[in-house]
């Protein structure tokens, strides 16, 4: 696995972890009839080829009756009988036709049934705002009398069953907060709604001039789809638990005194029994080594990729993949006492630690409520003394919580979300969550992690010259069909080559085979390289870097070099620029470490930190007041990243790191942390100038509406215009990428302009 | 004003089919792989006539 670990993006999170019949079938649910379907996430399909090789693949699996691939949601759903239910192959299948797969975390798979009700009450409330704003309009235009009448009673019958339905998502939290003696957003707007159905349920039955049925269901169309905005951006929690358990071996293969071996559960095994495990599997609890020369991976623990060999005597924890076995190891610790167990709940302490996110809207909406609500009852007591009538003094304090309902505020922030969001999904950046965005323009620290993040491990051009002729063309040719940065830099290494392999097929995790002249070569993992005999007659040190091989027998072996990864300068220098005081925090050795941070000229880095220190590191400068970003890609980071009040991980990053991460760059280039900080505060800035927009409506309306002015038809316009105008700002935020047309130079760019007025709206 | 007993309830019944034909597309799962929808078209048709078309057997 080392060089798996090694080559990053090669390795297959699926393949070392790989769900058991058991978990397959707990994440399954079930059809009837004996059926079960199962969804296993398929990141990298993006296109019909995928769809079709894919759903072949799967569909060849002895009882699998149906695979269906979900291109959206990067997923594959798999119908099967539940007897049938066949882990190894069905990821041996997908592996075969070259796709990396996973269980999908729980909270991704299943519909989701608060989205679904959003949908539908969107779908009654466009419906009814369409047809009702039809009558009003030929009311305004003048219908009168019978007319007039016959044209409310019908908007009521439109109406009121409408805002029944589509007034819920806003009900239900309404009550619940004036339950719990809190004002949010959803007080006013459901007692704006409420009121303007009633008031004009009164004006129908009386044969009156102003009902307000159009502005009640507009208004919850508009609301509607900032809610769901809003919620598509929301992020999925507590994810990143659910996938460190799959890196949790469940049981340990004991050896009893008189040397028989049997699987025990890890929760049964106890200190001082000997445990064997094998060469591929990771080590389910801590111990001391007893086997002699074994390499062991604790890229679970450092980070760095390469495997250690452990004498006998020394430590080894649980987690750690075991390179060539068997290791004989004596357990000290099992299950929660474990590393993995540690690791976890660090973990859970972490995520609820993780300093609330304070959202601007809800701040907003701390003010904005009781403002509202004073401002009304002020409007009814002032008519009511001036002597206007309690009819009069009723409706114009209804008509201004009509008028203030939050319908510009609704979308300030969720459709600027959804545009950034979009606008850095080009520059290969995912957002997994809409707070993140929120935070990442207020953070003025960066922690950044060393291995796989600012640095990845590459071929050293030094060992290459030393190869013999033609072997380096070999490689060459066959790592040109790779996008592997490994595969590139041999490549890139090589001068061009007439050689033309035949039949070169990418296994993933593993390689590139090609025939050349009858001759079957590979290049990749020496374990799957070369035959058994020439992998065991491989030196030992040699077995973590990859190998070139012809028909099984070595050819060629690579030195692994740490190197920077592309655009690390750069990023590192824009975040010195920007005050952001990056931090290197390692758990490499000082020398390498040291290294890095002057090629990178970091002042400020640590070197041997465990993930505990990497937290308290994180927890120091949020102490003194900071905002702090993480980037790591490593299981040991995993705990600094939820600790963080946001945090990034690369897409080659473990699973468990990128799901406690709040963005994941797909990108190579480090330019997307810059990119995305950038991005993040002009998002920032565009929210900020929105509830500018929404004040200055109000500013205006108010006042009109206190005076008595707020008639249906201006309540319309007023409330459409300022709802057009906040969402046209918001779409600024896509307009510079338009202009400059080239994504590679956009997202330099961005780097520089924005920022400039971004930072200017800071101080 | 006799036309209004005609367009009113046509306006509102439009509008309701297509109400009605949105809620059944999101029951049936159409919204479910929008991305997916716009790919398979790409795909050779497979569900070609298995038993009908050829000689029976």
């Amino acid at each position: 696995m080392s060089c798996c670990a090694a080559s990053a993006s090669l390795s297959v999170p699926g393949q070392a972890q790989r769900p058991d019949r058991r978990e397959l079938l707990d994440a399954s649910h079930d059809l009837g009839d004996g059926l079960v379907a199962t969804r296993l996430a398929v990141p990298d399909a993006h296109c019909a080829a995928c769809i079709s090789a894919i759903e072949k693949a799967v569909g060849a699996v002895d009882g699998v009756t149906d695979a269906r691939v979900n291109l959206a949601g990067r997923f594959v759903t798999v119908k099967w009988p539940r007897d049938a239910v066949d882990a190894d192959a069905v990821f041996t299948a997908l592996d075969h036709a070259g796709y990396r797969a996973g269980l999908l975390d729980e909270a991704e798979s299943g519909p989701d049934p608060v989205l679904r009700r959003l949908f539908i009450a969107l779908a009654v409330a466009g419906f009814a705002a369409g047809n009702v704003m039809l009558l009003s309009v030929s009311i305004w235009s003048g219908a009168d009398d019978a007319t007039r009448d016959l044209f409310h009673w019908i908007s009521a019958a439109i109406a009121i069953p409408a805002v029944a339905v589509a007034g819920r998502p806003f009900f239900a939290p309404a009550l619940h907060a004036l339950k719990a003696g809190r004002l949010n957003m959803d007080v006013p707007i459901s007692l704006a709604v409420i009121l303007a159905v009633g008031l004009s349920l009164h004006e129908t039955l009386t044969g009156g001039a102003h009902a307000y049925f159009d502005a009640s269901v507009t208004l919850l169309f508009f609301l509607l789809i900032g809610r769901t905005l809003d919620y598509v951006m929301r992020s999925r929690a507590g994810a990143a638990l659910k996938t460190l358990d799959r890196t949790t071996p469940r049981g340990a293969v004991v050896v009893a005194a008189d040397g028989t071996t049997a699987w025990t559960p890890v929760s049964e095994v106890a200190a001082d029994m000997t445990v064997l495990v094998a060469s591929g599997d990771r080590v389910p609890v801590d111990g001391t080594v007893v086997s002699r020369g074994v390499r062991v991976d604790l890229s679970v623990v450092t980070g760095e990729s390469d495997a250690v060999e452990l004498a006998p005597g020394e430590t080894v924890v649980a987690g750690a993949m075991v390179v060539d076995g068997p290791l004989k190891l004596t357990a000290t610790r099992a299950g929660h006492a474990s590393f993995l167990g540690e690791m976890r709940s660090m973990l859970e302490a972490a995520e609820t630690a993780r300093p609330a996110l304070s959202r601007l809207a809800d701040r907003m909406a701390a003010v904005y409520a009781p403002a509202v609500h004073l401002i009304a009852a002020a409007t009814f007591l002032g008519w009511w003394a001036a002597g206007g009538g309690l009819h009069h003094a009723l409706t114009t304090a209804i008509a201004v919580l009509i008028i203030t309902c939050p319908c510009a505020l609704g979308l300030a922030a969720p459709i600027v979300q959804v545009v950034a969001a979009g606008r850095l999904l080009k520059h290969r950046i995912l957002l997994r969550d809409g707070g993140a965005l929120e935070t990442l323009a207020t953070v003025d620290r960066v922690v950044l992690d060393k291995t796989g993040t600012l640095t990845t491990p590459t071929v050293d051009p030094r060992a290459l010259e030393q190869l013999a002729d033609g072997t380096l063309s070999v490689a060459a040719a066959l790592a040109r069909h790779s996008r592997h940065p490994v595969a590139q830099a041999i490549a890139a290494a090589a001068p061009a080559t007439p050689i033309a392999p035949d039949r070169v097929t990418e296994h993933a995790g593993h390689g590139i085979e090609g025939v050349i002249d009858g001759r079957t070569w590979r290049l990749g993992r020496p374990d799957w390289a070369l035959s058994a005999e020439a992998f065991a007659a491989l030196s030992v040190d040699r077995r973590g870097a990859p190998a070139l091989s012809c028909d099984g027998a070595l050819a060629a072996a690579f030195d692994l070099l740490d190197r920077p990864r592309p655009g690390a300068d750069g990023a590192v220098a824009t975040l010195i620029r920007l005050g952001l005081a990056p931090t290197l925090l390692s758990g490499d050795g000082e020398a390498k470490v040291a290294e890095t941070a002057a090629r990178l000229n970091l002042e400020s880095w640590t070197a041997r930190a465990t993930p505990a220190g990497k937290i308290a590191a994180i927890h120091a400068l949020q102490g003194d007041g900071h905002r702090v970003l993480m980037i790591g890609d490593g299981l040991n980071d995993a705990p600094a990243l939820a600790a963080a009040d946001v945090s990034m991980a690369p897409s080659a990053a473990s699973d468990v790191s990128r799901t406690a991460a709040g963005i994941v760059f797909l990108s190579e280039d480090m330019g997307a942390i810059p990119t995305a900080i950038a991005v993040a505060r002009k998002a920032r800035r565009l929210i900020l100038e929105n509830f500018g927009l929404a004040i200055v409506y109000n500013a205006i309306a108010i006042p009109l509406a206190i005076a008595g002015y707020a008639t249906p038809l201006f309540a319309a316009i007023a409330m459409s215009a300022s709802s057009i105008v906040v969402v046209a700002n918001a779409l600024r935020l896509a307009l510079p990428e338009r202009r400059s047309g080239v994504a590679g130079s956009a997202a330099r760019d961005d780097i520089r302009t924005p920022l400039t007025p971004a930072l200017g709206a800071r101080v | 004003m006799t036309v209004l007993s005609i367009l009113i309830p046509a306006a509102l019944v439009l509008g309701l089919i297509g109400l009605v034909a949105f809620l059944w597309a999101l029951r049936s799962g159409q919204f479910e792989d929008l991305d997916g929808a716009a790919e398979r078209i790409l795909l050779p048709d497979e569900d070609k006539p298995k038993k009908s078309g050829g000689p029976r057997e």
